[in-house]
């Protein structure tokens, strides 16, 4: 079967993906069970904000996934994801702010609360369509990855390329977000959206959709990481390689290298726009902080955590990162941005490769089958 | 006028009353007291109109005791006392009403209402006293009462202010309120009754002015409701020449507000023209390092407050250099500490100094609280230039123009003069050839690090005057001062200045029509667009430096 052999040939000596692969697959059936079935009081029990923090972290994890396929094997640090993720996450909500219906505060059979709260007469144009799901999951994917393509053609075909970049993209986020705070934009303004009810029918508050969520997001990031080591692998993701390396090189040799990074940029975007989308029914709200510079260069240190250049290591990075972040600000608030910093500091000083990089039994299993590639320095752009 | 103030009638009887009543004034001048007497008693003239009349003789005595005399008649407060016939002032309280004196204010016990007699007003008259009150305080020793006495009659522009007017002009000795005079005396000639010629000076005088009230007066006298056609004409012409003055005037007005964001972005910018743009790091912690300048500058002017409260003023000139140096040396500890060590790797850097970013703030929000903080502005700061034209310019922002551009003149002078900036300069260009020159590249490294961060701790100081002190401070900067330097060419003072200027020349000018936050949106798009066109800035450095 081609695509048993497909699967073979992108997990085949590849232990780290093979761990991610499994270790997914076993939370998406253990957690749904010890969630549903056990009683509340059994030891075994998961409580169900527990599966929504674990649905959330999966959803990051997300996220560090698609900024590693663009940092990691293109060279190109984006500081702006986190505008990718918000614009999936505010696709979501739009539907679920229709979803809500009469219930809103105001009763309002058309408009969300905020809108009747501005006197807004009519819903605006492009709040149409939003209450029909399909139409809302594709606009999830295809705004961000249409900003990401406006964006790439301009800055890759005129050869922005290293630190420049980052300022760039840190610049696209840092203006969507003074966007968004405007109430005018009609998204809520400084409060987003809020207050969702159900989705697809399905009540937010019942456990059943909590794991459904979960699970949803299990299989997202699953299938997410085997299309990124698809892309990786193939003969685009090869000379993705070769330009984060020698940039000018690939193109001496012919290679339209701005078509290569625009494709990779926009599949990264709609991979980030996707991440939000199941973010934002997880926790209930998306709001304009989502777009902060901030917010956009921590996704970067996830990855740089876990280990820029492996794909599971992204997903490792932000699992333990966020895991942290949740120990930290429940027990002395005050020393997260403390133990954050010291992160990125060390991180860069101590661990260039992340931990996937340093501890051996990743190492090995992965330095075979892309060979040479972590002995050479990183590229100076 | 005050001619025909001798038609009242009851003279006898005032005067008969004259001496009693002086004699209570206890010392005041007698003419005086006689003069307010007589006008006085023709406000208790029989008929309205005489009252009326009795009102304008009172006013043009200009007497201060006129002023809550006319006020008290207004509301309905003026008396007449049955017993003799003299003018009190009653304030009800209860049943009785508690006199004062008319002439001099002084108590005069309680009466009951049946030994008054009221002195009725209608609206007329209450017009009429309006308009004399606004006379009266026109020749108020008071100046601030004189300028709101002048806007009064301008917008009134009643032709009785007119005599009062001139008075009042003739003993000005204020230039700016004799300036508001002839304005409101030029509204009132610009009135229909006028002869034509008077009309028309007075419409030439009125085009002097930009305040938007003469041009809404001017507007109305060119619309159609206007009979005489050569005044109209007239005003239509001053009408145009007042706007195009104050187009000219607004234009002045933003470029000053662009020069004045322009220099608060220089300030925020040009130390990592230094950092970035010589040494090629990207130094996200560059904000911290001015919040710590601003900080500094509340910590001192701490120092002052329990220590030198009298020199306060002057604890800028102290706060400069303090903030140089704590900044400073923070900026070598990070360069040795941390930055050395990443030379080469510039995203692992922009991580590095991002985490310091991180470290930084939230040590400042441990020790100095997440509040703002006050720092307050020295007494030579507040105040304002202000031109007849409505331009404003503020004391703090002017200050901030001219020291942002003389911190970017001493840079200029330490990177080209200087032995520090020789080896800086040397060190950019061609590493391994400085250091085998003998030039120990580490420490120029070092010296070249702690100077942008001097530079961005005294830009704290100056952002201390105007903006919030909390430890977001440095937040709110980083992408406006990374997009200036990138703006302006990297590695380029001139870029970076010529780009902080016009950036902010750009955002004041987007303003009017977008917004503030639109505005900000707007440029910010514009330079990412920008950047595709010249990826190097608006002043690229050409050469080999470019491909390293």
């Amino acid at each position: 079967m081609p695509v048993r052999s497909v699967l073979v040939d992108l997990l085949a000596g590849n232990r780290g993906g093979q761990i991610l692969l499994a270790v997914l697959l076993a939370a998406a059936v253990v957690v749904p069970v010890s969630n549903l079935l056990l009683p509340a009081d059994s030891a075994l029990h998961v409580p169900t904000y527990v599966v929504s923090l674990m649905g959330k972290y999966l959803t990051f994890a997300l996220l560090a996934l698609s900024v590693d396929l663009i940092w990691g094997y293109a060279g190109v640090l984006s500081l702006g994801h986190g505008a990718f993720f918000a614009l999936g996450g505010y696709a979501m909500g739009m539907y679920m702010m229709r979803q809500i219906g009469e219930r809103g505060v105001y009763g309002h059979p058309v408009l969300p609360d905020f809108m009747v709260f501005l006197d807004w007469k009519e819903l605006p144009w492009y709040w149409q369509g939003f209450d029909w799901f399909p139409f809302a999951m594709v606009m999830a994917l295809l705004v961000p990855g249409a900003l990401a393509l406006v964006f790439g053609w301009f800055a890759f075909r005129s050869r922005v390329t290293g630190v420049y970049l980052s300022i760039i993209t840190q610049a696209m986020t840092f203006a969507l977000m003074l966007a968004f705070f405007r109430n005018d934009m009609g998204f809520g303004g400084n409060n987003g959206l809020t207050d969702f009810k159900n989705l697809l029918g399905f009540s937010l508050q019942a456990d059943g959709t909590r794991v459904a969520l979960f699970c949803a997001s299990a299989v997202a990031v699953a299938a997410a990481y085997l299309l990124c080591r698809f892309v990786v692998r193939s003969r685009a993701g090869r000379v993705l390689v070769a330009v984060r390396d020698a940039e000018a090189r690939v193109r001496f040799l012919g290679y339209r290298v701005e078509h290569y990074k625009l494709f990779v940029f926009v599949l990264s975007a709609m991979l980030a726009g996707l991440a939000g989308a199941l973010y934002v029914p997880q926790v209930g709200i998306i709001n304009p902080s989502e777009f902060a510079p901030a917010a956009s260069i921590e996704i970067v240190v996830w990855v740089a955590v876990g280990g820029r250049g492996s794909l599971y290591g992204a997903v490792l990075g932000a699992i333990l990162v966020n895991y942290a972040k949740t120990v930290f600000t429940g027990v002395l608030p005050d020393m997260w941005l403390f133990v954050l910093g010291a992160l990125f500091i060390a991180v860069t000083l101590f661990l260039p490769k992340g931990i996937v990089g340093t501890v051996p039994v990743f190492n090995r299993a992965g330095a075979r089958h892309r060979p040479g590639r972590r002995q050479s320095p990183e590229p100076a752009p | 006028m005050s001619t025909r103030g001798f038609a009242l009638p009851a003279l006898a009887a005032l005067l008969s009353c004259m001496a009693f009543l002086a004699a209570v004034a206890g010392g005041a001048p007698a003419s005086q007291a006689a003069t307010l007497e007589e006008a006085l008693q023709g406000l208790a003239a029989k008929s309205y109109k005489e009252r009326a009349v009795g009102v304008e003789v009172l006013a043009a005595t200009g007497h201060p005791r006129a002023i809550p005399v006319l006020e008290a008649m207004a509301k309905g407060q003026l008396f007449v006392r049955k017993a003799d016939g003299s003018i009190v002032i009653g304030d009800k309280t209860g049943k009785v009403y508690a006199l004062t004196d008319a002439v001099d204010g002084t108590a005069l016990g309680d009466a009951k209402k049946k030994e008054l007699k009221k002195v009725k007003v209608n609206n007329r008259l209450r017009g009429v006293i309006r308009a004399a009150l606004g006379g009266l305080t026109l020749l108020s020793s008071d100046p601030g009462q004189r300028a709101q006495a002048a806007a009064a009659v301008f917008a009134a522009r009643d032709a009785g202010a007119l005599a009062t007017v001139e008075q009042a002009i003739a003993r000005e000795e204020d230039a700016k309120l004799l300036d508001q005079l002839t304005l409101a005396k030029a509204a009132i000639e610009s009135n229909p009754e006028f002869p034509p010629d008077v009309r028309l000076a007075a419409v030439e005088r009125l085009s002097d002015s930009a305040l938007p009230e003469v041009r809404s007066l001017l507007a109305s006298l060119s619309q159609e409701g206007e009979a005489d056609a050569e005044v109209r004409a007239a005003a239509a012409a001053a009408l145009e020449a007042v706007e195009r003055d104050l187009a000219f005037w607004n234009l002045l007005g933003t470029i000053f507000q662009g020069l004045s964001l322009g220099s608060v972005l220089l300030l925020a910018a040009v130390g990592l023209a230094i950092t970035f743009g010589v040494m090629g790091v990207i130094n996200m912690a560059h904000g911290e390092l001015v919040m710590l300048g601003a900080y500094t500058t509340f910590v001192v002017q701490d120092i002052f407050r329990d220590f030198a409260p009298g020199g306060l003023d002057y604890s800028l000139a102290v706060a400069v250099p303090a903030a140089f140096l704590v900044a400073g040396a923070a900026g070598v500890a990070i360069e040795r500490g941390v930055i050395r060590w990443l030379y080469g790797r510039p995203f692992e850097t922009l991580l590095a100094t991002w985490g310091l970013s991180l470290i930084l703030q939230q040590l400042v929000r441990t020790v100095f609280g997440p509040t703002n903080r006050e720092v307050s502005s020295p007494s030579w700061l507040s105040g304002a230039f202000e031109t007849a034209t409505g331009l404003v310019l503020p004391y703090n922002r002017v200050a901030i123009i001219v020291f942002s551009l003389l911190v970017v003149g001493a840079i200029a002078l330490v990177l080209r003069r200087t032995a520090l900036g020789l080896y800086m300069r040397a060190v950019t260009q061609n590493r391994s050839m400085a250091s085998s020159m003998g030039i120990r590249t580490g420490w120029v490294d070092a010296a070249t690090f702690g100077l942008g961060a001097g530079i961005a701790g005294v830009a704290g100081v100056a952002l201390s005057q105007i903006d919030n002190v909390s430890p977001n401070l440095g937040q709110a900067y980083i992408v406006d001062s990374f997009m200036v330097v990138v703006f302006g060419g990297v590695g380029n003072l001139w870029g970076t200045l010529v780009g902080a200027m016009s950036l902010g020349v750009i955002n004041k000018f987007l303003e009017p029509f977008a917004g503030a936050v639109l505005a900000k949106i707007l440029v910010l798009v514009a330079i990412i667009l920008f950047i595709q066109k010249r990826p190097r800035g608006l002043f690229a450095l050409k050469g080999r430096a470019v491909e390293s």
